[in-house]
Order: C-alpha cells, then structure tokens, then sequence
C-alpha cells in the first residue's frame, strides 16, 4: 500500500478525483476480507473505496490506513462511507498547508540557498531532493501506521502537534530560508557583475507589489511571462 | 538536432511531466532539478541548474493543489535546461530566451494536464459497471492507464517543444541587441519580483513569519558580504 500511495493521482480526473486511486492504494488490504478477491465482501469494499475522494495525496495515507483498517474490521457500509465522506476535508486543508505551503517552499530555499552560495549543481539537487523526501516518505509511512492503528478513531491522529502547529513552524522556517536565500540567490543569477543588485532587488519589489496586488487577475507565472516575453520582443525588434 | 539527441530530452521530460502529479511526486519535477538534469543531457548541468534556479523562483508562487489548474514544471524545466545548456557558451540572451521557452512550454503544460484529466474522467466512465462492481482489474486498468496519459504526455510536449524552442532560439540569439547584463538583470528582477510576491503569501498570515524573514534577509547578506 505504501508504494501504491505514490501513484494514488495516477488516475485523477475532476469528477472522482483520486477515487480511482484510493481503490488502487487499498486493493491490496482488501483481499484479505473473507472470501478473498472473488469474494462479495472483497468486490462491495473495492467499488465503495473507488467513488469520490479528495485529500492532499500525501495526507491521503492516513484515509487509506483509516479506510483498510475499518474494512478488515467489518464496520457497516454506511458507516464507512460516512467516516470517509468525513476525512476529505481535514486532509486536503491541512496538507496543503503543511506541504504545498509550507515543506516545499523550505525545501525549495534551502536549495535556493545552497546555490546562491555557489555550491556544485550535484549538491543543490541532492540536498533538495532529500530534504523533501525525507519530510515526503515519513508523513506517508506515519501516515498509512497512524491511520491503521487507529481507524475510525484516527481523527485523533490528526490532532497530532505536528499537523496542528506544523505549518505555523514551517512557514517560519521557509520564511527564515526564503530572508537567506533570497540575496545570495539573485546575487548568482546575476553574477560577476553585482553593481545592479541594488537596482535589481528595487525592481524586484516594485514587481511583488504589483504581482500581489493583481493576484486575482494575473498569476505570478503569468506576469513573468509577459515580462519576459517583453524583454525578448525588445530585444529583438529595436 | 538528431533523433539520438531529441530522444532522451522528450524521455526525461515525460518522466519529469510524471512526476509533477502522477507518480511518484519525489519533485525530480522541480526546476531546480528538472533543469539541472535537462542541462546535463546536453552536457551542462551547471547551465542546467541556472535556468532552475530562475524558474525555480517563479514556481515558487504555484500551490499544486488538486483541481486548480497550474503550469507543469517538470517537462517545462527538462526543456528549458537543455535549450539553455545547448547555447551557453557566450551565448548573449540565451538565459532569458530559454526561461522564456520554459514559461511557454510550462502554460501548454498545464494545458495539456487538465486534456489528461479529462480523459482520465472518461476512460472512468467507460469502465463504470465493472467499477462498480468491485473489479480489481478495472481500478488498475484506470490507473495505469492515467499513469500512461501522463507519461506520453510529458513525452511528446517535451519533444515537440525541444524540437521547435532550439532553432527558434537559435534565430532568436542571432537578432538580440539588449546586453547580457541589461537582459539578465530584467530577468532576475523579474523573477526575484514572482518569488517575493509568493514569499509574502506565505508569510503574510503566519504570526512572527515577518520576523524570521528580516532575520533571514539579514544572514543572507551577511553571507553574501563575506563571500
């Protein structure tokens, strides 16, 4: 089950989500209910585990250790279905903010750091990757135990410090990461020549409050490629 | 460019695009790292790893989060380390015309992901009564066959695009006019403006997040002082 969790979005799509995936990630655990796969009980789980399911993929282990344990259990039907109907919400909120927001972007500028420090691209890649995996695989292997050991009762679990004050920390941490990384890093991009940095990081905070002010209206990503798009037209035709 | 050349470009950046959602989600679908191995496809992974740090930057500010629709940094990255690493060497603006070709092929990125997420849908459809019955063969059959999308996905856009960004980078070059250090600096700005924005972001409703981000500013240019 948990190798299957790092392909549990194999199958995402807007009407199930990761419904498929969850079904995926549980199979195994299921062919232990009596009567094994051929079986009524085996072939009921699976199409319930199979509907609608939304969660942040890597919080998805503690609803798949959750669902597993409750299945092998016996509980009724319509219990199950209302204990997963329940575990979608905590789980997306959460995991947002404590990868997406807060894991991720550290790991990111810690790596960013690392660069503009002018470690080898090998030393940047591999201090990133690990960072994040570490962080990655321990909350799926937590995950998927906590989730099993305490099935319907796993809403306990996710009372847990460090989901309830986890993204608190790590966004001071990536906010401290972030305050380091960001001169060393814009002074490698720009480098030999450091005469405009000063310019540069002027001009880069004209562009943040621009980029936050038309944030309902133009992405960051989106600015930049206009911005850079400019720059080459520029570049080009005068 | 040959098809030996294109090949493991259009490979790398599948399983780059794969990553980003897919399987197995390890963030080898990074900039920082995706672009670094692009670069070093083409022999130059420290290329590689300045265009990842640029577009690392402005990816900073995307949240991969479930039905939003964001641009895919992992086929983007793979062909905008290698499109920079072809044409670094003194190469004035090569920097800033490969970033440029990694934020076009990032956007048709995410444009072709929500194309496999609707096909997925579909695919789910087709094979709704055995679904429903507690097929096992069914689910992974959905599975692997979203996982395969994907994977072609990433393939194809990473081709296709390293196949059309090369020579059009290459009649870009011949035509610039702005110097490296004008065009860099527009770059970095613009970057570093994406980053800060996503910064505050993040730190704008943490309690003291503000603090530890001074604190941070102040190490940092303490460490760039003394290197």
């Amino acid at each position: 089950m948990l190798l299957r969790l790092f392909a549990i979005q194999g199958s995402w799509n807007y009407e199930t989500l990761m419904g498929n995936g969850m079904a995926f990630c549980l199979e195994p655990a299921l062919r232990s209910l009596p009567g094994g796969v051929r079986g009524p009980r085996f072939k009921e789980a699976l199409a319930r585990q199979n509907r609608y399911f939304n969660a942040h993929p890597y919080l998805a282990a503690f609803a798949v250790g959750a669902l597993a344990r409750v299945e092998l259990d016996g509980e009724a039907p319509e219990r199950i279905e209302r204990f997963r109907g329940a575990l979608c919400g905590p789980l997306g909120s959460v995991g947002d903010q404590l990868v997406w927001a807060g894991w991720l972007p550290l790991s990111s500028w810690v790596a960013l750091a690392l660069f503009g420090w002018h470690a080898s691209a090998a030393v940047v890649v591999i201090t990133f990757l690990l960072l994040y995996n570490v962080g990655h695989v321990a909350l799926l292997v937590w995950g998927l135990r906590t989730g099993w050991d305490q099935g319907l009762g796993v809403a306990a679990g996710l009372g847990h410090p460090v989901l309830r004050r986890g993204p608190t920390i790590l966004g001071r941490a990536a906010a401290l990461a972030a305050g380091v990384g960001i001169p060393l890093a814009l002074a490698r991009l720009v480098g030999a020549q450091r005469t405009q940095l000063s310019e540069i990081l002027l001009a880069a905070l004209v562009g943040a409050v621009v980029v936050v002010k038309a944030q309902a209206k133009l992405e960051g990503w989106r600015f930049a490629l206009l911005v850079v798009t400019a720059v080459v037209l520029f570049s080009v035709i005068r | 460019m040959t098809l030996a050349g294109l090949l493991p470009i259009a490979l790398l950046g599948g399983i780059a695009g794969l990553d980003t959602v897919s399987f197995p989600q390890v963030m080898i679908s990074r900039p920082l790292v995706a672009a670094t191995l692009g670069g070093a496809l083409v022999g130059a992974p420290g290329p590689g790893l300045l265009v990842g740090a640029v577009l690392e930057l402005i990816a900073l500010e995307t949240l991969p989060v479930g039905a939003s629709r964001y641009p895919e940094w992992g086929s983007a990255s793979v062909v905008a380390g290698s499109l920079f690493g072809a044409s670094a060497d003194s190469a004035v603006g090569a920097l800033t015309v490969a970033v440029l070709g990694g934020l076009i092929v990032a956007w048709l990125g995410g444009w072709t992901m929500v194309k496999v997420r609707q096909r997925n849908a579909v695919v789910a459809r087709a094979h709704q009564a055995a679904l429903d019955a507690g097929a096992p063969g069914a689910v992974m059959g959905v599975q692997l066959a979203g996982l395969t999308a994907d994977l072609v996905r990433g393939v194809a856009l990473s081709g296709v695009a390293y196949a059309v960004l090369l020579p059009a980078e290459r009649a870009v070059l011949a035509h610039w006019t702005l110097s490296e250090q004008g065009s860099r600096a527009a770059l970095v700005a613009t970057a570093a403006s994406v980053a800060a924005a996503a910064t505050w972001k993040l730190f704008h409703s943490t309690t003291w997040a503000r603090w530890f981000f001074i604190g941070g500013l102040g190490l940092g240019l303490l460490a760039l002082g003394l290197r």
